[in-house]
């Protein structure tokens, strides 16, 4: 898998073909996939916290993430991280703890976040 | 090829973590003031880091021919305590004509509170009164696009910092755009899970162009690899990018952004 042609230094686009970027790749990746495939399975799986409580907004982020993945537009990881992000602007009034969950608490689910900046 | 690290936490790993950056070409790196895993418990624990940053871990680093760098704050995730706080922002004056010392890091938010907020216009201000570059700090996960537009508008607000002699680091995909845009220098860290991945950071240049980025380690008490940088170049050549520029990217930017500081040094030829 040679690259095809060298990359300037001013704009250092990728220099691999898309086959040999499949070729480089494809193994981990198929991987990843099915590590996200078994935790929700896991998911289902695992007795529920408590009754009558909804789904937790991290699981809903990631299947409207998994929706960004086959949606075939791109820019698909700027899309996702902006998915999972708290969309507010103003500071909050105390910190509620000093670590982060992953994504926004608020996620309703359903539409996911448009191609625009 | 040599590189710089120029964000990484030494006081958190071994000297065996020198020996193997030495190996794989580091030749400088900058320590930032961070958060320990704990909250200290007086302002007196960060005069003793503030020692450890400027006595200690530049003599161990020298051992394996690396010069090291520091940055002084006191991290956001210990200032929910403002009177605390500006306690520890008052020691920081008579470190900063230390030989090693760059500027003030790293600082802005990590939970997006209003404390956060008054300790970082605290550290800002500082900053600008003395003229020293600043290493910025953004928030993890959820957090971070919103911390970071924060913390450029609170540098916009100061009025007296320059864009070009203040780096936002952690960038990702979200925020690297915004932030290039806006004049500041940008740093993606390569961590296992939370921020950047080398492949993920290649990506990036390959988006978003060379100027102005850097990578980084971050390497630190959590998970974490301080020889992230190498494998990130390593990932670039195989993609088959050009030497140079896996080298302006490693090491020709953070040399380029830190010299400002006018005490940067690397005292190895870039060609070892």
């Amino acid at each position: 898998m040679v690259p095809s042609t060298p990359s300037s230094s001013a704009t250092p686009s990728l220099p691999l073909s898309r086959e040999s970027v499949v070729d480089r790749y494809f193994l981990e990746h198929r991987a990843k996939v099915l590590d996200v495939a078994a935790f929700l399975d896991r998911v289902d799986r695992a007795r529920p916290a408590s009754a009558g409580g909804g789904e937790d907004a991290r699981l809903r982020s990631l299947r409207a993430a998994v929706a960004i993945l086959v949606d075939g537009q791109a820019e698909r990881a700027r899309r996702i991280l902006e998915l999972l992000s708290d969309p507010s602007t103003e500071p909050i009034a105390k910190a509620p703890m000093k670590g982060a969950r992953g994504a926004w608490e608020g996620f309703g689910g359903g539409a996911s976040p448009g191609g625009g900046r | 090829m040599s590189y710089i690290d120029p964000h990484v936490h030494m006081v958190s790993r071994t000297t065996d973590d020198y020996e193997r950056m030495a190996l794989a070409g580091c030749v400088a790196i900058t320590e930032p003031a961070f958060w320990a895993g704990f909250d200290r418990s007086s302002p007196q624990g960060f005069f003793d880091y503030f020692r450890c940053l400027t006595e200690t871990e530049p003599r161990r680093a020298a051992q394996y021919g690396i010069a090291h760098h520091s940055w002084l704050c006191i991290n956001p995730k210990e200032a929910e305590d403002p009177v605390f706080a500006r306690e520890v922002i008052a020691l920081i004056p008579q470190f900063l004509d230390r030989p090693n010392v760059l500027g003030i890091g790293e600082i802005g938010l990590n939970k997006n509170s209003r404390h956060e907020l008054e300790i970082l216009e605290a550290h800002l201000q500082l900053a600008a009164d003395r003229n020293l570059l600043v290493l910025v700090h953004t928030p993890h996960l959820e957090d971070k696009r919103k911390g970071t537009r924060l913390i450029m508008g609170a540098i916009r607000n100061q009025g007296r910092l320059d864009p070009g002699r203040v780096l936002v680091d952690h960038v990702e995909e979200h925020t690297v755009r915004e932030v290039l845009d806006a004049g500041f220098w940008a740093g993606m860290t390569l961590y296992p899970d939370t921020k950047c991945t080398p492949q993920r950071a290649a990506d990036v240049f390959e988006m978003h162009g060379t100027d102005r980025l850097w990578i980084n380690s971050a390497g630190d008490w959590g998970a974490s690899d301080p020889l992230a940088v190498p494998k990130c170049r390593e990932e670039m050549r195989r993609r088959g990018h050009l030497e140079e520029v896996i080298r302006k990217v490693s090491f020709d930017n953070p040399r380029t952004f830190l010299s400002q500081s006018g005490r940067f040094r690397v005292e190895v030829a870039p060609t070892r």
